[in-house]
């Protein structure tokens, strides 16, 4: 901000006098009309809103109709409304048990995640040490390796320690981007708590652990909060790797939906409700962090 | 900020290394292992120096699922970027409309990919999809399932619908940090709607949009789910990424000496982009 009370200082200095205040005036009704070079700016957001909504609302709409209904006519919204999809997931424990399998893997990498990145954000963020920036790259090609690189070595790995098909083994194995992930995040949040508060609690007698605690860690809450997001959705979103190390204990629910494809053909209807509930879970916590996604997607550097 | 010099702060990191070392280090040299050798069975491993190697890059498969997985992130950066671009700079830029559009905007990115997959098999089936029904309505011949060039589209729509978001929010990101005074200053001197996106608003979002274009480069190398739960990889071998080929390979055909050596390839490419992006990333943090 202190940079654009400079520039415009500049602006006005160039300026003579009068036409400064002409240009001011000109300039305050610029500003009301910018933004706004045609009034149909709000045309384009709004089109591409419905773009993104459409496929989305034709999933909702099949998981209210019955498979007759899918199959026999095409309709734009339910003629017959029906929650059986639903029932049939929140009836079935082999449906709902998925859900419960993910959210504890989920909940399971979350927790690790953040949990071992912020000592190491805040080492990366305040001191220089042997080897910073090799470790710092080296953890950014983890984020960005292919999951399918990793799919048959994690497999026999977790399989030599007999951790296949448990919630930890993809717990784990989500750890290789998200933990990259939380460091970089939190490293881009705490390199914008001014180094001073270290200096100050120091000196008045706090301990490393209870500066951390008491005094850093309410100042970057919302960067926790955002990096605990990412870290969450992430690994709800992934798939393969989840696939992968499990069979039938810890299954997520995204494998889950892949065995709607039975000899009778596929239960369109149950498919679209387990897909919608998937999107639940994003939908409701996007709310909290609106302001920092594009910061979390950038890695904390934006 | 300056940062002073301790290497004690090795022991803060250390948790992070063990448990990273642990879930790449490990399942890396596993790959590295195989990559080099030849097996009969029974677990019995000859040494086979780099002739998998040369084998995968004397292989038309496998430059094949390269070129359509090249083609693919070219195809998609194509439409993204520019198409996010626009959209960032026609978002409300106060009221009621921005946390609407950023909410709205966003939804896509927090959808299971599987999901992703699920959705746009749907919505693109000719039988019960609104977009394959209503493409079949209006005239137009398109079944992605028989079709190769209709799987083609309906990939690439599926991951622009799926993630020119991220664009939007990376450049609007950088477009709010643009201070007023740019813009007084730009229409005291006259300067036309151009002169502004060119000499304002571009250099402006020249960081968040290189960010975006190397994600997405990344992101659309190695994408694997999304058109694995569409199209399978066909009609025929038309949409076979090399994520797919690869997994094909090693835990369909259990190949493991190719799939090996090809995943080092793989990961070398990743690599170095990776490397790219960080330098990038890191250089524009200091001149700040």
């Amino acid at each position: 901000m202190a940079d654009g009370k400079q520039t415009a200082a500049r602006a006005d200095d160039l300026v003579p006098a009068p036409a400064v205040a002409a240009g001011q005036d000109s300039v305050a009704r610029a500003m009301r009309r910018r933004g706004d070079e045609s009034r149909f700016w709000w045309l384009v957001p709004t089109l591409y809103i419905i773009f993104l909504l459409l496929p989305i609302y034709w999933l909702v709409n099949m998981s209210f109709k019955t498979n007759q209904e899918i199959l026999g006519q095409f309709s734009l919204w339910p003629q017959n409304p029906t929650l059986r999809n639903y029932m049939v997931i929140f009836s079935d424990p082999s449906w709902y048990n998925g859900y419960i399998n993910s959210i504890i893997y989920v909940v399971l990498n979350t927790a690790i995640s953040v949990s071992v990145a912020l000592p190491a954000a805040y080492a990366f963020s305040r001191y220089r040490f042997l080897g910073d920036k090799h470790l710092f790259f080296w953890l950014l090609t983890n984020r960005m390796a292919p999951p399918a690189v990793f799919a048959l070595p994690f497999f026999q790995l977790y399989s030599a320690f007999g951790l296949i098909d448990t919630h930890i083994a993809v717990a784990l194995a989500h750890c290789l981007f998200n933990v990259p992930l939380a460091v970089w995040i939190l490293e881009g949040f705490m390199s914008g708590v001014p180094k001073e508060i270290d200096e100050t609690a120091y000196i008045d007698g706090y301990s490393f652990p209870r500066f951390f605690f008491k005094i850093f860690m309410p100042l970057i809450a919302s960067g926790i909060g955002v990096a605990a997001f990412f870290c969450f959705m992430f690994s709800w979103v992934e798939l393969l790797l989840a696939r992968t190390l499990t069979t039938t204990a810890a299954k997520p629910i995204a494998a889950t939906m892949t065995r709607t494809v039975s000899a009778s053909g596929l239960d369109w209807g149950v498919l679209a409700a387990a897909g919608v509930l998937t999107i639940i879970p994003g939908a409701l916590v996007i709310w909290f962090v609106r302001n920092y996604i594009a910061k979390g997607f950038a890695l904390g550097r934006v | 900020m300056e940062k002073t010099w301790n290497n004690k702060a090795w022991f803060m990191v250390l948790p992070v290394l063990v448990l990273v070392a642990f879930s790449a280090i490990i399942p890396l040299m596993t790959v590295v292992n195989y990559s080099v050798q030849d097996t009969f069975g029974n677990n019995e491993f000859f040494w086979a120096g780099t002739e998998w190697y040369q084998e995968m890059l004397t292989s038309s498969r496998f430059w094949e699922a390269m070129g359509r997985n090249l083609i693919f992130s070219f195809v998609i950066l194509a439409i993204e970027i520019p198409l996010g671009i626009f959209i960032a700079l026609n978002m409300p830029k106060s009221g009621w409309g921005v946390p609407v559009c950023l909410v709205a905007m966003a939804l896509p990115l927090l959808v299971p990919w599987n999901v992703v997959g699920t959705i746009w098999q749907v919505f693109g089936r000719v039988d019960i999809g609104l977009l394959g029904y209503a493409m079949n309505a209006l005239g137009i011949d398109y079944n992605y399932v028989n079709d190769p060039f209709d799987a083609w589209v309906t990939v690439i729509v599926m991951d622009v619908w799926h993630w020119t978001s991220l664009v939007v929010l990376l450049c609007y990101a950088g477009l709010v940090s643009i201070p007023d005074a740019y813009y007084q200053a730009a229409k005291i001197d006259g300067a036309s709607r151009w002169a502004i996106f060119r000499y304002i608003q571009l250099p402006k979002m020249n960081r968040v949009l290189l960010i975006a274009v190397l994600l997405r480069f990344m992101d659309s190398f190695m994408i694997y789910t999304e058109p694995f739960v569409v199209t399978g990889g066909g009609p025929g071998n038309s949409t076979t990424f090399l994520s797919i080929d690869l997994v094909k390979m090693a835990v369909g055909q259990f190949d493991l000496g190719p799939a090996a050596a090809m995943s080092i390839i793989y990961f070398l490419i990743i690599l170095l982009l990776s490397w790219v992006f960080y330098t990038v990333m890191t250089n524009y943090g200091s001149e700040k």
